[in-house]
């Protein structure tokens, strides 16, 4: 947002050669930065040192004489003088590496971390070689589940605390720490308190020995086995960087890999082991037909001729309006381009949305006037969050809003009907009952949370706006964008949406008012496109629901689901079911059965993530590039090439030949896109590139203050939004995540449950006019008087619909 | 020899009640605190520097410097450490127990110094007497009106509050005590940054006194800074408490002047050996120094200065008398077993290093000791403590660690022999061996 002035400079000498560093900067960084590696366990880049390992002593010359001091506690100085490789220092190293292996045990044969441990390696290139121990080494039990996901060997533990810091100091949830002391101090849970982080997974990947295993990945491979391919996770609309690890044709795991600027080399348990459905028995490895009422394999010539045929024939009788494309949002933008393109050439519709009718408007999130990036949250005077808990369905931006307000100084604001993971980091918190969200907004506006505003007029702000509860709606976000904007000194805008490449599928037109490169679907636009799109329809598009109402009504007749479950999705999936049940003929391109396409007409295999290149878009509009390094199961194919052959069978052929030449389609054809390419991905900008590269971007949307609704006045309103584990078809086939989302519970405030005869762990009843279930209950005290909460989409939950007034009675017991 | 008692006073004159408030007063207590309450806080700094005052609690550091370097941001804390750990220190539980009020006003005097408004007394949790006498004591000063909101009649506020320790002499390190009143691990800080005075209890400037060092100021205040120096040596002033334990006729808490001898220590003092056995060895200033030997140091002054060119230290004014039926062996394994059992874990040489010398002492003292473990022991004592001198040239982030290996430079220095002959005849050759738990 602002410049950075020029940091000063200092001049010291490390073994003897003089380096110009920058002041301030922690020696240990700064000979690292210069070339000298000085060895450590418990400094870690991304915190706070704490100087307890002492494997990084080094000499510098003090007022008093040469001195050992710790490099990772020491800032440098102008003048330092330092020896990192002197006789005094290597004994102190090697002193340091006896110790820690005097009680450490020969587990190197067995043990997950050989061949990327740092201890071994530090032994080999620092230590003394030979132990002079020959006293009994200590035990405990080994290893003992400290969660799910999570092994803990305690006697492999160097008590290097990069677990406990980064579990209280990164991620909020303090649930390991260190217990007893001296020579038996260990690392352990709190009694009936297991490490139940959704980042647990980074202290595996932080821990410099193999104290801390993956329970997915204990015993799978050796690193040296593995071959492995840079990505983007698409689990979090932030895109966070990773390593996709595999050995024998098998992902068999996910790594972190930092950088600056969107995760720090964090990844959320989702990320990290959210990947197994790819390797999941139900991947669908054949083109699906319906034949008697069955599904049943085919080919991929006669699934596509069908298709063509069906297409061609309905073309004809009734033109483009009787087309719906519903989906796109998982795919890479290549995928997502063809699809735009398949429908608006081939199909002659303007029927596409990736919106499965729970997101923000399509011009918000295309295209603000000031999107910010995820570094702006470092230098805000304020952030403000007004929209779902950033813990539950946005992690990378939960950590780095979580640092920004505890070691950066910077004020949060955070709006939202019940407790979030970040009140505790909050200057502020409010909350409102769900759907009262205008309500609250005009408050502030009139005056009556003066603090907020304060907050509000900072200079610089960053706003992350979304929806919080069903009950608000879509247009609560842009309202509060509008109001930010109103008061902030300069204020920058992070819209949240939570499905996969959804920024990138918009950004390639697949919404109803959009035309790839964020142009709006106009007369202007169209004319531009249509150079090279050939005829372009012109009847205004349906967005999500209009055309499931259009299935339901007849007059869509055809519809195309990608990689899209709209009969669990959409927030009120009544009306989504009985549009899947009458539709004419339904086409899926997706990697699994679904309650949306079981009763599809033809279902195509679709190559999932690792298994195709392509580019990505967060939600910063950073472009990365995905890599591929799985194989397909069976005879998938990644969507713009089923889409393509299609295209060609039905008489209109799209020409894309292959990924990267889409990619360069992309950035002829799509303003905001000018100048993307795969190379320049791939060599030049290692951190993706945010668009537009230059000024070229047509669409422009200042937010919109809108009006709403008055939050229903009724004792019970019914407060639903999302978890990071859900029953979504992803995690519904991750073997490993599955079981660790909430399920079928109601939360309700101690008052309410009392009042409602509701126990904790007993079933309650919730009834709305739309729907009912039996829930289990949960007694919270984060969740307000007057409000239940429920979260959406678990196993064993029937929907509620979307009706806020609710009622909660006891279930026997 | 007839010395005039500062802190000891009291109690010694009235046995029976010298903890209780009235006899507190009625012998001129309060006074002071009183008269404090109307001077401004140079003047104080000015009066307790002047007055050479060290600090009472092992570092000897001039309490007066201490409070100036108090850092400007507010609010300031006051705690005073009541942690009494170092084996072989048992004086400021004769001041807790015997004397409260006498610290209580030492602590008014400190607060006003360095416009501490909320102080705490941290004792260890294995004084439960004292404790009492102190929460009783704090008490009746509240009850009085010396303690609280508008203290002794002016608009000083005042608040005090006793907290009691869980059984870590390591939270007698400064930083470990302010963590641990914090709710915290009791692990030392870093310093830098984390000296007290710049950034001490809730990262405000704190100053840490010891029990007996705050004892002092009614007096140096009653009696003038001249006179105090008078008491005892030009650079260490007024008296000082020594807990004398062991092979003496007489254990005990003594009131002395600096500059007496050890001999005068022992044999006058105390009382002599009992038994008419020979003195081995002494320890000087608790589990942490250096030993002395009666060949080399019987006669040297009990000074801070003299027991630092020595190379050991005074300490906390603990002295533990050994004759000649103890084994060496015996003693250095069971002091580096105490440090190894406190170290707080943090770091990796205190950590792993004090556990390993406790167990090669074992093996040794056991009878399966090797001719080349006393030189193991002494690299590995290298690895914590560089160099193996006084005060230390440490790897670890506080003194703990080194502090183990002050027993086995008395084993190197002065009883070689007496290792050679464990290992030789594979046991201790003073008495049949039955260690511990």
């Amino acid at each position: 947002m602002t410049e950075q002035p020029a940091p000063d400079v200092v001049s010291i000498t490390i073994d003897g050669v003089g380096h110009r560093v920058p002041a301030g900067s922690l020696l240990i960084k700064a000979a690292q930065d210069n070339g000298t590696y000085i060895p450590r366990f418990c400094w870690h880049e991304r915190m706070n040192p704490v100087g307890m390992c002492r494997m990084c002593l080094v000499e510098v010359q003090g007022p008093r004489g040469p001195m050992l001091v710790t490099a990772c506690t020491n800032n440098v100085a102008d003048g330092m003088v330092v020896d990192t490789r002197n006789d005094t220092v290597k004994k102190a190293q090697e002193g340091v590496l006896e110790f820690l292996l005097a009680n450490h045990p020969l587990d190197c044969p067995v043990c997950d971390k050989g061949g990327e441990c740092p201890l071994q390696d530090q032994a080999f290139s620092h230590g003394p070689g030979e132990s002079r121990f020959v006293e009994i080494k200590r035990n405990y039990e080994k290893p003992i589940a400290i969660s799910d996901l999570v092994l803990l060997d305690r006697e492999r533990c160097i008590l290097c605390a990069r677990c406990t810091r980064f579990a209280d100091e990164i991620s909020g949830d303090p649930l390991i720490e260190f217990k007893s002391r001296a020579n038996v101090t260990e690392v352990n849970t709190f009694p009936d308190l297991p490490f139940s982080s959704y980042f647990s997974g980074n202290t595996i990947q932080l821990c410099p020995v193999g104290a801390l295993t993956a329970a997915q990945y204990r015993f799978r491979a050796r690193p040296w086995d593995l071959q492995m391919v840079e990505s983007s996770g698409l689990h979090d609309t932030a895109h966070p960087r990773l390593s996709v690890q595999v050995s024998q044709n098998e992902i068999l795991r996910l790594v972190g890999v930092d950088n600056d600027a969107t995760n720090h080399g964090w990844l959320s348990d989702k990320e990290r082991f959210g990947f197994q459905y790819l390797g999941s028995e139900g991947r669908l490895t054949t083109p699906l037909v319906r034949r008697d009422g069955e599904l049943v394999a085919t080919t991929w010539a006669d699934a596509l001729d069908r298709v063509a045929e069906r297409i061609v024939l309905i073309r004809d009788e009734d033109g483009g309006g009787a087309f719906a494309v519903i989906g796109g949002a998982h795919g890479t933008n290549e995928d997502a381009y063809a699809l735009s393109k398949f429908a608006r050439v081939v199909l002659g519709t303007n029927n596409v949305d990736a919106r499965v009718d729970d997101a923000l408007a399509s011009h918000f999130l295309a295209a603000t006037a000031d999107r910010a990036l995820i570094s702006d949250i470092d230098s805000a005077d304020t952030i403000v969050i007004w929209g779902p808990d950033l813990k539950e369905e946005h992690p990378t931006l939960y950590l780095r809003v979580r640092r920004a307000a505890q070691e950066l100084g910077v004020r949060l604001v955070v709006v939202h009907p019940r407790a979030t993971g970040l009140d505790d980091r909050a200057a502020i918190k409010l909350g409102y009952r769900p759907g009262g969200g205008f309500e609250l907004l005009d408050e502030i506006a009139d005056g009556k949370h003066p603090e907020v505003r304060r907050a509000l007029s900072a200079e610089r702000v960053v706003a992350l706006v979304g929806q919080a509860s069903f009950a608000d709606g879509p247009k609560l976000a842009e309202s509060v964008a509008a109001y930010v904007r109103n008061k902030a000194g300069s204020a920058r805008i992070l819209p949240l949406a939570r499905r996969g490449n959804i920024f990138g599928a918009l950004d390639m037109g697949l919404a109803p008012d959009l035309l790839p490169g964020r142009v709006a679907d106009e007369d202007a636009g169209r004319e531009a496109l249509a150079t090279s799109w050939g005829d372009m329809p012109a009847v205004r598009g349906k967005d999500t629901r209009s055309m499931l109402e259009g299935l339901d009504s007849g007059e869509i007749r055809f519809l195309l689901l990608v990689g899209a479950d709209p009969a669990r999705d959409v927030p009120d999936p009544r009306q989504a079911t009985l549009a899947l049940e009458s539709a004419e003929y339904v086409v899926s391109i997706d990697l699994f059965l679904n309650d949306s396409n079981r009763d599809a007409d033809v279902i195509f295999p679709a190559a999932g993530f690792a298994e195709k290149e392509g580019t990505v878009t967060n939600l910063e509009g950073r472009v990365q590039k995905v890599n591929s390094i799985a194989p397909v199961p069976g005879q998938a194919r990644p969507d713009w090439e089923i889409l393509d052959d299609l295209a060609e069978r039905a008489g209109r052929p799209i020409g894309l030949s292959n990924g990267e030449s889409i990619a360069k389609e992309i950035s002829e054809v799509a303003p905001a896109y000018a100048g993307i390419s795969w190379d320049l991905l791939e060599w030049e900008a290692r951190d993706g590139a945010v668009v537009p590269l230059s000024d070229a971007q047509p669409l422009s949307h200042i937010p919109v203050a809108l009006k709403g609704d008055k939050a229903p006045s009724a004792p019970l309103i019914l407060h639903v939004a999302r978890t990071l584990y859900d029953d979504g078809v992803m995690m519904r086939h991750s073997q490993s995540l599955h079981p660790l989302a909430p399920g079928a519970v109601a939360h309700l405030n101690p008052e309410d449950a009392k009042r409602a005869g509701a126990q904790e762990g007993h079933l309650v009843k919730v009834v709305t006019k739309h729907g009912e279930g039996e829930f289990s209950a949960v007694v919270d005290e984060g969740t307000p008087p007057g409000v239940v909460y429920v979260p959406f989409n678990q196993p064993g939950a029937g929907s509620l619909g979307t009706e806020a007034v609710v009622r909660v009675t006891a279930v026997g017991k | 020899m007839t010395t005039p008692l500062v802190v000891t006073k009291r109690m010694t004159e009235f046995p029976a009640d010298s903890h209780t408030i009235d006899r507190y007063e009625e012998t001129g207590g309060y006074e002071q605190a009183r008269r404090a309450t109307g001077m401004t806080r140079d003047e104080l700094v000015e009066e307790i520097k002047t007055s050479g005052l060290l600090g009472r609690g092992g570092a000897a550091f001039s309490a007066g410097l201490k409070w100036s370097f108090l850092a400007p941001s507010r609010p300031s804390y006051l705690v005073i450490n009541a942690d009494e750990s170092e084996p072989g220190t048992f004086k400021d539980r004769q001041l807790l127990e015997r004397d409260p009020h006498q610290m209580l006003e030492g602590i008014i005097i400190t607060a006003i110094a360095n416009e501490v408004h909320d102080a705490f007394i941290y004792i260890r949790g294995e004084y439960p007497k004292p404790a009492r006498r102190v929460q009783a004591a704090v008490g009746e000063a509240y009850a009085r009106g010396h303690l609280g909101k508008g203290i002794l009649g002016s608009d000083y506020d005042l608040e005090v509050t006793v907290h009691l320790g869980a059984g870590a002499y390591i939270c007698g390190e400064e930083t470990a005590l302010i963590n641990s009143l914090e709710g915290l691990r009791g692990e030392p800080r870093l310093k830098p940054p984390y000296f007290p005075a710049a950034k001490g209890l809730y990262m405000q400037p704190t100053i840490v006194n010891n029990v007996e060092t705050v004892s002092n100021l009614p007096h140096i205040l009653a009696m003038g800074a001249e006179e105090f120096i008078e008491l005892g040596h030009p650079l260490d002033t007024g008296t000082f408490m020594l807990s004398v334990s062991g092979h003496v006729k007489k254990p005990g808490n003594y009131e002395l002047p600096h500059g007496i001898t050890w001999r005068d220590l022992i044999y006058d003092v105390a009382g002599g050996i009992p038994n008419d056995r020979e003195l081995k060895a002494i320890i000087p200033g608790g589990a942490s120094s250096p030993w002395f030997v009666p060949e080399i140091h019987l006669d040297h002054q009990i000074t801070k200065d003299v027991c630092a060119e020595a190379g050991s230290m005074l300490g906390s004014g603990a002295v533990i008398v050994m004759d000649d039926t103890t084994c060496m062996v015996r003693a250095a394994e069971r002091i580096v077993r105490f440090f190894a059992h406190e170290s707080c874990g943090q770091c990796t040489p205190c950590r792993e290093g004090t556990t390993w010398m406790e167990m090669i002492l074992r093996r040794i003292e056991e009878g399966q000791g090797r001719a080349i473990d006393l030189d193991l022991l002494l690299d590995v004592s290298d690895n914590i403590s560089v160099g193996l001198g006084w005060p230390p040239k440490m790897t670890t982030i506080c003194p703990l660690g080194p502090s183990a290996v002050s027993p086995v430079l008395a084993l190197r220095d002065y009883f070689r022999e007496e290792v050679n002959a464990h290992v030789e005849l594979g046991g201790c050759p003073l008495r049949p061996v039955e260690v511990h738990a």
